[in-house]
């Protein structure tokens, strides 16, 4: 096995050795595609991740509402359903199935519809988190709120959700770095993505354990990244003296 | 309803190209459950011995395990293995190995975990009444950490059931595989991947609910 790195100076198409490394105009070398790869990750996870952190905080707080058992419902049947089904299924359901029953979707394009499969996937893990914060809080948050007359609404936004919301911080962290790795699935809808990538440059350069490396190392360095950044999330919005979920449940 | 043609929906279908697929997927699972926790026993193990020359390669083998998406793996296995025996190995043995390997940093995790959950007293306690290490693990830690994790177990084992469908990625023949084959042989793609979502859903949430009961059965212990 020869270690030929300059293989990612090659173009795509004629595997003319290209002077520093970026292709110019038709020219892509596979350095060019790889970076457009890792866009593609980044962009589908991130979007995404926008998606479930909506959808699986309104979801998670359906189900702790006091007074509304057909919300606690709805809630519960939508984590049961996305949380039951694995994600390459959903995402042939959101790429195949759906838009035959709609035609309306069969315009949409394909990688927003990937976004949607892994959003909602997520949104049914995040809402498993968030519920779990707020249920974590103490009860008499809950008085509390209700004590100086706010409505449930009030409540909710100025009493039980900006607590919830930094407990549920460390496993959303963990939820965040999941759908990056998660987002390789969309390889089987022919998303241009990281493992698309992978499977195609090594198919077609006869080199996969250096392309396979370099996808690999992309991969955690996106994950390490998101760590990073919720580890400075969760440090600005650290409430003084309140210690968070790091240390419940612990001791003796 | 919707343009469905339910006449797919019959016995033959299935029996003839889903039952192959759904077996594999059942055998994938076990295996890779019964492999991953022993295996992530050692790593465990291994990580709280507290010897570097131990704890840091395993330290490290987890790491890269979970930082990789799993398909990567699968690639990167199916790619390997026939280098490393010096002859081509089928998908399926593949994925086998794939997913005790890559599981095994997972459970290992867990049982780390589930270790730590026991107080230090108990340990104490072994050694105090004599106990060599691994005697105070086989017969006083372990089966208390074991029991404690049990819920935990058998969520990751549904997880890994789902995840037997990312054996797509290297064309092993799956439940997945199976409907997907059914719906290409009779032109009905649509209603195949959605009696797929189907027969995933109605199984996984099934074994969630058994694992609830379980649960709630185990809680009372602390």
């Amino acid at each position: 096995m020869n270690w030929d790195w300059q293989i990612f100076c090659k173009e795509t198409t004629t595997g003319d050795q290209i002077m520093g490394c970026f292709g110019k105009g038709q020219d892509v070398t596979y350095l060019d595609w790889i970076l457009s790869a890792w866009g593609q990750t980044l962009v589908v996870s991130a979007c995404a991740l926008v998606v479930a952190l909506m959808v699986g905080l309104v979801i998670g707080t359906f189900r702790t509402l006091p007074q509304s058992p057909w919300l606690v419902r709805i809630g519960n049947a939508w984590v049961e359903l996305f949380r039951n089904i694995p994600l390459l299924v959903q995402i042939f359901l959101w790429y195949f199935v759906l838009p035959a029953i709609f035609p309306a979707l069969q315009q949409v394009p394909s990688m927003i519809l990937v976004i949607f499969a892994l959003g909602f996937f997520t949104s049914a893990r995040v809402a498993e988190q968030v519920r779990a914060g707020i249920q974590a809080l103490p009860r008499g948050q809950r008085y509390a709120g209700m004590a100086v007359g706010f409505t449930t609404a009030q409540t909710y936004r100025f009493v039980l959700l900006p607590m919830a919301l930094r407990i549920v911080i460390p496993p959303l962290t963990s939820e965040s770095m999941n759908i990056v790795k998660n987002s390789s699935v969309a390889f089987a809808v022919s998303i241009a993505e990281l493992t698309f990538f992978a499977r195609q440059s090594g198919e077609e350069t006869g080199q996969p354990v250096l392309m396979y490396l370099a996808v690999s190392v992309l991969y955690a360095v996106s994950a390490f990244g998101i760590n990073r950044v919720m580890a400075w999330v969760e440090n600005r919005t650290r409430v003084p003296g309140f210690v968070a979920a790091g240390g419940m449940g612990g001791g003796h | 309803m919707f343009g469905l043609d339910l006449s797919f929906y019959n016995w033959d279908v299935i029996s003839k190209f889903v039952l192959q697929g759904l077996w594999f997927s059942l055998q994938l699972t076990l295996v890779a459950t019964i492999g991953g926790i022993a295996l992530g026993t050692v790593l465990a193990l291994m990580r709280l011995s507290g010897k570097a020359a131990l704890a840091v390669p395993a330290t490290i083998y987890v790491n890269v395990m979970r930082s990789v998406p799993l398909v990567m793996v699968l690639l990167w296995f199916f790619l390997i293995i026939p280098f490393a025996i010096g002859r081509p190995l089928g998908a399926e043995t593949s994925a086998v190995i794939t997913f005790i390997a890559f599981e095994a940093a997972y459970f290992s995790e867990i049982v780390r975990a589930g270790i730590q959950s026991i107080p230090r007293g108990q340990v104490f306690a072994g050694q105090a009444v004599g106990m060599t290490y691994s005697q105070n693990m086989q017969i006083v830690i372990l089966p208390q950490a074991f029991r404690n994790m049990l819920p935990v177990f058998l969520t990751q084992t549904i997880i890994l059931f789902q995840d037997t469908s990312l054996v797509y990625a290297i064309g092993a023949y799956d439940m997945l595989k199976g409907f997907e084959t059914a719906g290409k042989q009779f032109g009905r793609p649509i209603e195949a991947y959605l009696l797929a979502a189907v027969v995933y859903f109605v199984m996984c949430y099934t074994l969630s609910q058994v694992v609830r009961q379980i649960q709630i059965k185990t809680q009372i212990i602390r």
